[in-house]
């Protein structure tokens, strides 16, 4: 129950900072931006200074993720490898959110045929299997960071619509709506005045995680080899040194998939912990 | 029922329009065209002999020409001839490679749902226990667990490392002379763990799921009803909970096929299994346009037929909905 003289945000952040996990994954959400922004104060190296007498080195004290074939640091290049992802995950999810939440509301406010059309469209996007569709759109354009995060927004974007416009659905034949509409409200008003922001909440959730699945695709895409291109680090490219070198160095292929792990992981507990705390029925 | 059944096939065409029409736009739109692709290491083809090409293709058509005319031919199932040297018919090439992608996606989900259940359920009856605690580590490491980099620590444990398993290909050398059994026996140690990753890369999902849907049957009046009548444990979660929890489980079903089928390109470009997905990667980047197409409207396709098989076994289970009451 919401204790008098908090408002709504308090009373979410409580109940937030009330799951150990969710916080715990919050925090290392945060070292990574930290991280990224001063990777170059953080590390002696440069990520792209090949180094010929200090080729495929273990773990070591200099070195403390090993150097790559070229002699790179691979603590550095994962350190930079960081910005890749997050920057990735960001826009495409923005990019993601801003179409779907245009395409609920649009389809769920408006209704009949427009809704017929706009669901149908989700559907048939639905059917394809995502990563073949942004494979073949990648593929066929110049390589580039800003192509990837476009195309794999272009591609995530179904889910979103469908949330925003059941919830749209629901909240059409609320009362505060009709009154609204009554006082003479025009269309505009209603949708992002009334509406939009009621609607929100399961977005939050949704984007989230979605952050997290477009790490996951921009890392594949890069390990394929058609993502983020060399001499520029992302944890997926890094990957692909790795398997060609995994008979002789673990490490290339091991820490770059576990930054991996650890990014995605923990925008997956901050989503579920974003979910738990705006649930009205999980009351603690 | 019949009813339901002739609603639900008509509405599977506008939906096939839809694929080929996004298919062929996000093909077309893309700049540049194969025919650069393929002179351009070559600076003596002349303008001429480039239009030609261009015209063999059927490439200097307008859109509008050349959409329709690969949709005739797709109705009669023809998805024309591809790009790469070979020339050869795109069916033909395509179907030479579902049988090996489409048996790995459905033993993994096979696996896939016959683990996810019966851990979704146990999670969900000791709720909060150690066992369940344990349950959603592993739940959320596999959510967040690339696959591919999974594939490759499996490669150096168990092929680099170990030497248990073979880690690429679908066959050893000297295959053709094994006997049958030794031949099923080669296979099998192959696709070990191409299937196990596929597999473990849903299972997070799908169990979790479970979890919650059994969680949310469990909390309602029948299911207490039933225990105050003092049935057993037993006989409450799997004769009168599980029914229901299954239900929205059968949805899924459908739509975990295109993640399926998507995933098969990185473990096959990984493992070098002839598949489709691994097809699919080398018309891509061979920009063979044909070749894409009809991979795409086939995965597509297969996707709109598991999601129809699941909708059915949802009527068949569920009698509200074949009913056209919800």
């Amino acid at each position: 129950m919401s204790e008098p003289g908090r408002g709504p945000f308090q009373e979410f952040w409580r109940r937030f900072t009330a799951n150990r996990f969710a916080v715990a994954a919050l925090c290392i959400i945060v070292a990574l931006f930290v991280l990224s922004v001063c990777a170059s104060f953080l590390t002696p190296y440069d990520p792209d200074a090949i180094d010929a007498w200090h080729v495929l080195l273990p773990p070591s004290a200099a070195h403390f993720f090993g150097t790559d074939e070229l002699g790179r640091d691979v603590f550095t290049r994962v350190v930079y490898g960081a910005r890749v992802s997050l920057k990735v995950g960001f826009v495409a999810v923005g990019i993601a959110v801003a179409i779907g939440t245009v395409v609920g509301l649009v389809s769920g406010y408006y209704g009949g045929w427009v809704d017929t059309v706009l669901m149908r469209l989700v559907d048939i996007m639905l059917c394809f299997p995502t990563f073949f569709l942004i494979l073949a759109v990648i593929a066929m354009l110049e390589p580039s960071i800003w192509y990837i995060m476009v195309i794999i927004g272009l591609t995530g974007w179904m889910g979103v619509a469908r949330l925003v416009r059941a919830e749209v659905l629901s909240l059409k034949s609320r009362d505060f709506v009709s009154a609204a509409r009554v006082l003479g409200a025009s269309d505009r008003r209603i949708i992002f005045r009334h509406i939009l922001p009621n609607a929100l909440s399961p977005v939050l959730v949704s984007a989230t995680l979605g952050v997290a699945g477009a790490i996951l695709t921009e890392s594949a895409l890069s390990f394929l080899g058609i993502g983020v291109q060399p001499p520029t680090p992302s944890w997926g490219n890094i990957l692909t040194s790795g398997k060609d070198y995994i008979e002789f160095a673990w490490w290339l292929s091991l820490f770059p998939g576990l930054a991996i792990l650890v990014t995605v992981l923990s925008y997956n507990l901050v989503g579920e912990g974003i979910r738990d705390a705006l649930d009205p029925r999980k009351q603690q | 029922m019949a009813n339901y059944l002739i609603k639900r096939i008509a509405m599977l065409f506008p939906l096939l329009l839809g694929i080929t029409l996004i298919t062929f736009t996000v093909i077309h739109l893309a700049p540049g065209e194969p025919v650069e692709m393929q002179t351009a290491m070559s600076p003596k083809v002349s303008a001429a002999s480039r239009a030609r090409l261009r015209e063999f293709y059927g490439l200097d058509k307008p859109l509008h020409v050349q959409y329709l005319r690969w949709l005739g031919h797709l109705a009669h199932l023809d998805f024309g001839r591809s790009f790469a040297p070979d020339n050869r018919p795109v069916t033909d090439k395509i179907v030479e490679r579902i049988p090996i992608t489409l048996s790995l996606n459905v033993i993994a989900l096979i696996l896939e749902f016959g683990l996810a259940i019966p851990i979704g359920i146990l999670a969900a009856v000791r709720r909060d226990s150690l066992l369940d605690r344990g349950i959603s580590v592993f739940v959320f490491v596999g959510f967040a667990v690339p696959t591919f980099w999974l594939a490759l620590l499996c490669m150096y444990f168990f092929g680099v490392k170990f030497s248990w398993l073979p880690i690429s290909g679908i066959h050893s050398l000297g295959y053709e002379k094994f006997s049958a059994a030794g031949r099923v026996w080669d296979l099998a140690k192959h696709l070990v763990l191409p299937i196990s990753i596929a597999t473990f890369g849903s299972l997070a999902g799908l169990s979790r799921y479970m979890r919650s849907t059994m969680l949310e049957v469990l909390s309602q009046d029948y299911i207490t009803t039933a225990r105050a009548k003092g049935l057993q444990e037993r006989v409450v979660i799997f004769k009168h909970a599980l029914k229901n929890a299954l239900l929205p489980v059968i949805t899924l079903l459908g739509f975990s096929l295109p993640g399926l089928i998507g995933g098969s390109v990185i473990f096959e470009t990984i493992f070098a299994i002839p598949g489709m997905g691994q097809l699919f990667y080398q018309g891509v980047m061979a920009r063979d346009y044909p070749l894409v197409m009809g991979i795409l409207v086939i995965g597509a396709c297969l996707t709109l037929v598991g999601n129809l098989l699941a909708d059915l076994c949802y009527a068949v289970a569920d009698p509200r909905i074949r009913h056209g009451r919800s």
